[in-house]
């Protein structure tokens, strides 16, 4: 094998969206030579898709608002699966981290006395979302990404290099964290333009590479979500939990093809619009679950006048949560009830006149009008659900983001578990990204100083993860009876379409042991995913590589989902439809089958992933004290409330 | 409109040369060209190497040119096409190619670090920033930017003078310099750092002819040209062109610089 | 690569060696060249007849009517215009026509526009001819250096600009004269100059320059609430500075056309009143 190019840094970071880059910058501030690795170009990160805005209970729009509501919030939305003391600390940092990006040069949407303008959004009890306009993610990477800038400006005053302290390696992919026994000692790399590998030693690793949306065929997430962190953890590993909760959005764009699963935004639900069947009814009136009856309206009228008297009036089941909505939306389309092209109908037009619709609603009607050429001023629009977001993670310490059992390795944002519980409210996940991007940044950096000695890179390690990245180029000529290589483009929209049918937002035990055995033959020839040309920004051998990431990913769903016999937040099973108290305090871990690193196993039953049960940690008396009795009875087990 | 077959020409190759390869291509309702180049590389080129991240109109990876001009292969929808017209897709010209229709865009980057950052105000911590929706407007909009570098393809500043890149940052750049002059909290000049001069001395902003190609490229629609570009020059001629002004700094200046 | 290798044609520009072999100076499928075709051929007309009615020094006074070309005619060889916009300053050394003095400032308010920069630099010196299609230029060193560095004198020439709108509102007034300087009437002509001055004033005052000078060189708008909103109302009429532009150029190039009937006796001026 030829010579690996190496390179030492004091802490990696891998992904460069909101929590990698935050975590970067918290890094090189307190000394670390910080290195970020990213697969596209720096500043592209799916954190610019979010739109709605940053949680953080600064109470400039309410004064009512404070931290311990938001926690409060927060589990309420997670059903109180969240590792509380994330939530603790997630909601009293918040607005620390808002504020300190208006020190960076953010520019957010301002109140009338000049302060951040803070917006509702679903499950929020106040207003509380930083944002500007639609495009709340663009103005966060952007803004972080230029604080970036300007600590290698100053590192440019003072050592005349710009990358001297701080380096962004743009368009490459980490294929392996190497190891030195128990501790992390480097990663493996290569360069998407050249082909070429690379090693960055390194006794610290920070993973911030979002999610897994890319498993599933419909999704509002980017190519680059590939749970490349989540297998990334899982092979050097580190346990992953919860790994069963996936958010679906209700309202994904269903037409046309391209554009299928991008995301319609909650607020046109906000505003006034409403979900029809093909008949033309109304039919979230016969989907408002009954713990839900006495909050939200029963009929048409009472629901449209909620909009202009909030106080006076139950809100529109429209507006329920996002779980709901997507269920229901399913629901009517299994009945063939749904639109031409499989989804439902989400009308404003006939609720507000064209010229409201374009002033507040102006990138939703961009959107239609430039992708789907439809109007939304003079027809409705066809939604659907799209796969969203992944509330399971990478099993962290709360207060460090550090990974379980891997010293050295340490995980943020959505790749982190824990946070989100069972169900993500909107607006947290960008507060999520910098309070434990920080934390995760901070940590590494100490853990980084802390160490005598320098984990050694092995060299066998090197050698093995170069021979794995090569592998698609040799497929062919491996074992030539197998018949010709398989095309990696194919078998990833047959995995797609397996985790959309058989483990998407209603699952069924039978369908999911069948996904299982889907996804061992499809692992096993993936085996033999192979790819034409060369080394030289090679699109089909980076999805070849990037394919065992995704099926180590969707195997850790399945099980989880498999073995959860309740339905909670982002897991709904149509065989145990309810919410079982016994399951609250039931974590599930995902591990490494086989630790050795090797991924030899194709064993359809013993797959790759085994689970382990673990209970959570009680919640502090503090906090539960937070909540009335008689809601924490609705959640916890009888146990938990007299320990 | 059912499925048709279209005929793409799409440029291949790398620094050392390549061509256009002639494709034909199922098209089905409702795509974009993306759409079409990700099919071309699902069944006939596979390691075609193109750049892309959201399709949707958000990131600005997929820049290219296509019939000429410079889009977002996600947003160019192909009814705006006639179904016998072929489709020609090549990379970015304004940049080194790198392969088929990925450019490498290292100019962009590097310009970037040559604006200096937003200076915080001193004495004001974080949660005290007060500023006015109308005072941040402007910032704002061109905050919008999702640096697609589209606008600085187009620039024939650079596009048709390769020699000029290093004395011109590109209109991208230069609005980022009005975006942080007309932020209503830096304290660029408080730090002896005037953004109005360097945009003229340092960015090129002289070069700029105002014919508006950046503005006409943009798919955010940010106007470029007339609130950042015009403006900035305005405010460079405050700087440097009014007599009054320039005879002030020449009095003033002169027992300082002795 | 299989198909399509030719070989790099390494000039410079789109050709550099680093860029994608691409021979084409551009792509474009499109009718690029009708905008600035027309534009040249717009442009063209009006330096036509301009240059021949500022030469002219002959039918420009027709009462109570003055060609906005000679206003205001300060040689000693204007016509008398009673009250009119006439005042001998240069005496009678000047011996050209008293339109060339003058017609420098608009002239200079419109080279100097920044709608007008494009036009021409697009459809006069090709540089570029339309977007993403290579300029014929070798060089190109935009507006840094003499004397394209002029250009940045555009304000003064605004203020300069104020003065004459002044001097043709002056016009429009005394338009409601009759021929025997009794006010209370109205003619054709009269609405003609009132189309003119709405459109000069509105071009004028949607001038970029202007819209600097009334708010935007400010960093806090909400410290200076009226100017803010004066900078909204320029700022209004900006996003339309093209259209303001080409309209008030025809219609000044109308408003002395219509002079020019009249003084040389083509037709007399229907009256309304």
């Amino acid at each position: 094998m030829a010579a690996v190019e190496r390179q030492q840094w004091d802490v990696v970071v891998v992904g460069a969206g909101g929590a990698g880059l935050r975590a970067a910058i918290e890094a090189r501030e307190r000394g670390a030579r910080t290195a970020v690795i990213c697969k596209s170009l720096f500043g592209k990160a799916h954190t610019v898709m979010a739109e709605g805005g940053i949680a953080a209970a600064m109470a400039n729009v309410n004064e009512h608002d404070n931290w311990q509501v938001h926690f409060r919030d927060t589990l309420r939305g997670g059903k109180f699966l969240n590792q509380w003391r994330m939530a603790e600390l997630h909601a009293k940092e918040a607005p620390d981290r808002v504020w300190e990006l208006e020190t960076w040069g953010a520019l957010f949407d301002r109140t009338k006395d000049g302060k951040i303008s803070q917006r509702n959004f679903g499950g929020h009890e106040y207003p509380r979302l930083a944002h500007v306009g639609d495009r709340t993610g663009l103005e966060l990477i952007r803004t972080l990404q230029q604080k970036i800038v300007s600590l290698q400006q100053e590192d440019h005053r003072e050592t005349g290099d710009y990358e001297s302290r701080l380096k962004v390696f743009q368009e490459c992919t980490v294929t392996r964290i190497l190891k030195d026994g128990t501790r992390v000692s480097g990663v493996f790399a290569y360069e998407r333009e050249t082909g070429r590998f690379f090693v960055l030693e390194a006794p610290a690793v920070v993973i911030a590479t979002g999610g897994i949306g890319k498993s599933f065929k419909v999704t509002s997430n980017s190519w680059e979500y590939t749970g490349d962190g989540h297998a990334l953890a899982l092979l050097a590993g580190a346990p992953l939990l919860n790994m069963e909760f996936v958010q679906f959005h209700p309202t994904g764009m269903v037409w046309p093809p391209s554009v299928k699963g991008i995301l319609v935004t909650e607020s046109v639900r906000g505003d006034g619009g409403v979900l029809r069947n093909s008949e033309g009814k109304r039919f979230m009136f016969d989907y408002v679950p009954d713990v839900f009856k006495e909050k939200y309206a029963e009929s048409e009228e009472e629901g449209d006048r909620w909009y202009e008297d909030p106080d006076h009036n139950r809100r529109p089941p429209e507006l329920l949560p996002r779980d709901e909505v997507a269920r229901a939306i399913n629901s009517e389309v299994k009945a063939g009830r749904g639109s031409p092209h499989g989804g439902v109908f989400l009308d404003v037009s006939t609720r507000m006149p064209a010229e409201v619709i374009r002033r507040r609603l102006p990138s939703m009607y961009h959107q239609f009008k430039e992708l789907a050429d439809v109007d939304i001023t003079a027809e409705a629009m066809e939604v659907g659900p799209t796969c969203h977001y992944v509330m399971g993670g990478v099993a962290v310490d709360s207060d460090t983001a550090a990974a379980r059992g891997v010293p050295g390795l340490f995980a943020a944002g959505e790749v982190a578990g824990g946070m989100h519980g069972s169900n993500r409210l909107g607006g947290n996940s960008l507060s999520d990204l910098l309070v434990f991007g920080r934390r995760a940044g901070w940590h590494a950096a100490e853990h980084a100083a802390g160490l005598g000695a320098r984990p050694a890179v092995d060299d066998g390690q090197v050698d093995t993860a170069a021979a794995e990245a090569l592998r698609p180029f040799s497929a062919e000529s491996e074992d030539p009876d197998a018949g010709p290589p398989e095309n990696p483009y194919t078998l990833h929209q047959e995995l797609q379409q397996s985790m959309n049918d058989l483990v998407g937002i209603i699952r069924r035990e039978g369908e999911m042991e069948q996904a299982l055995e889907r996804l061992a033959a499809l692992r096993v020839r993936a085996r033999r995913a192979g790819v034409e040309g060369h080394r030289q920004f090679n699109p089909g051998w980076h999805l070849a590589l990037d394919l065992r990431n995704m099926l180590l990913v969707s195997e850790c769903v399945a099980r989880a989902a498999l073995e959860r016999t309740e339905s909670r937040g982002g897991h709904t099973r149509e065989d145990h439809p309810a919410m079982d108290r016994r399951w609250r305090p039931v974590n599930l871990l995902c591990r490494l089958a086989d630790p050795t690193g090797g991924l030899a196993a194709t064993d359809p039953v013993r797959g790759q992933i085994t689970l382990v049960r673990e209970n959570t940690d009680p919640v502090r008396p503090d906090l539960l004290a937070l909540f009335e009795k008689e809601e924490l009875v609705k959640y916890l087990a009888e146990e938990e409330l007299y320990e | 409109m059912s499925g048709y077959t279209a005929r793409f020409r799409v440029w291949r190759g790398d620094v050392e040369g390549g061509g256009l390869a002639d494709f034909e291509v199922e098209v089905n309702e409702g795509e974009v060209v993306l759409d079409i180049i990700h099919r071309l590389q699902a069944t006939q080129a596979p390691d075609l190497a193109v750049r892309w991240n959201c399709k949707a109109g958000k990131c600005g990876s997929c820049s290219a040119e296509i019939n000429g001009r410079p889009r977002l292969m996600c947003m160019t929808r192909m009814s705006v096409f006639t179904q016998d017209e072929t489709i020609t897709v090549t990379p970015l010209r304004a940049f080194p190619v790198i392969r088929d229709l990925v450019t490498d865009v290292g100019f962009n980057y590097q310009k970037a670090r040559e604006v200096p950052a937003f200076v915080p105000p001193a004495g004001v911590g974080p949660g005290e920033y007060r500023m006015f929706q109308e005072d941040v407007d402007r910032s704002q909009e061109f905050r919008k930017c999702i640096e697609c570098f589209l606008c600085q393809d187009t620039c024939h500043v650079v596009r048709d003078h390769e020699e000029n890149k290093p004395a011109f940052a590109g209109p991208r750049f230069l609005m980022r310099v009005a975006e942080l002059d007309m932020h209503p909290l830096d304290a660029a000049d408080a730090s002896g750092l005037d953004r109005k001069r360097t945009a003229q001395d340092e960015h090129g902003l002289g070069y700029c002819n105002i014919t508006k190609c950046c503005t006409e490229v943009c798919p955010e629609g940010i106007h470029i040209t007339d609130n950042a570009l015009i403006p900035l020059k305005e405010r460079a001629v405050d700087r440097k062109y009014d007599p009054l002004v320039w005879l002030g700094s020449k009095i003033r200046r002169r027992p300082a610089a002795g | 690569m299989a198909t399509g290798t030719e070989p790099h044609p390494n000039s410079g520009g789109v050709r550099t060696r680093t860029r994608a072999a691409i021979s084409a100076p551009h792509l474009r499928t499109d009718r690029w060249w009708l905008a600035p075709a027309v534009t040249a051929a717009g442009l063209f007309a009006f330096v036509v007849y301009s240059t021949w009615r500022a030469f002219a020094n002959a039918h420009y006074y027709s009462a109570p009517y003055v060609s906005p070309f000679y206003s205001p005619c300060l040689a000693e060889n204007c016509k008398d215009m009673p009250s009119g916009p006439n005042a001998d300053l240069f005496g009678s050394w000047w011996a050209i026509s008293p339109a060339i003095i003058i017609l420098i400032f608009p002239l200079g308010f419109r080279l100097t526009c920044y709608y007008y920069r494009k036009a021409y630099y697009r459809s006069f010196w090709a540089s570029p001819p339309a977007c993403a299609v290579a300029e014929p230029h070798a060089k190109y060193t935009g507006e840094t250096r003499f004397p394209l560095i002029l250009q940045n004198i555009h304000r003064y020439f605004f203020y300069a600009a104020l003065l004459v709108a002044c001097v043709l509102t002056y016009d429009t007034v005394l338009s409601f004269r009759d021929t025997h300087e009794n006010w209370g009437h109205m003619g054709l002509g009269t609405l003609v100059f009132l189309v003119n001055i709405t459109l000069i004033w509105l071009y004028t005052l949607s001038c970029h320059s202007c819209r600097h000078i009334v708010g935007g060189k400010l960093k806090h708008f909400s410290k200076h609430p009226v100017r803010y909103k004066a900078w909204q109302f320029v700022g209004r009429l900006n996003a339309r500075h093209m259209l303001l532009a080409w309209a008030s150029l025809v219609s000044v190039a109308l408003a002395d056309f219509y002079v020019y009937l009249l003084a040389s006796g083509v037709f007399d001026d229907p009256r309304f009143f």
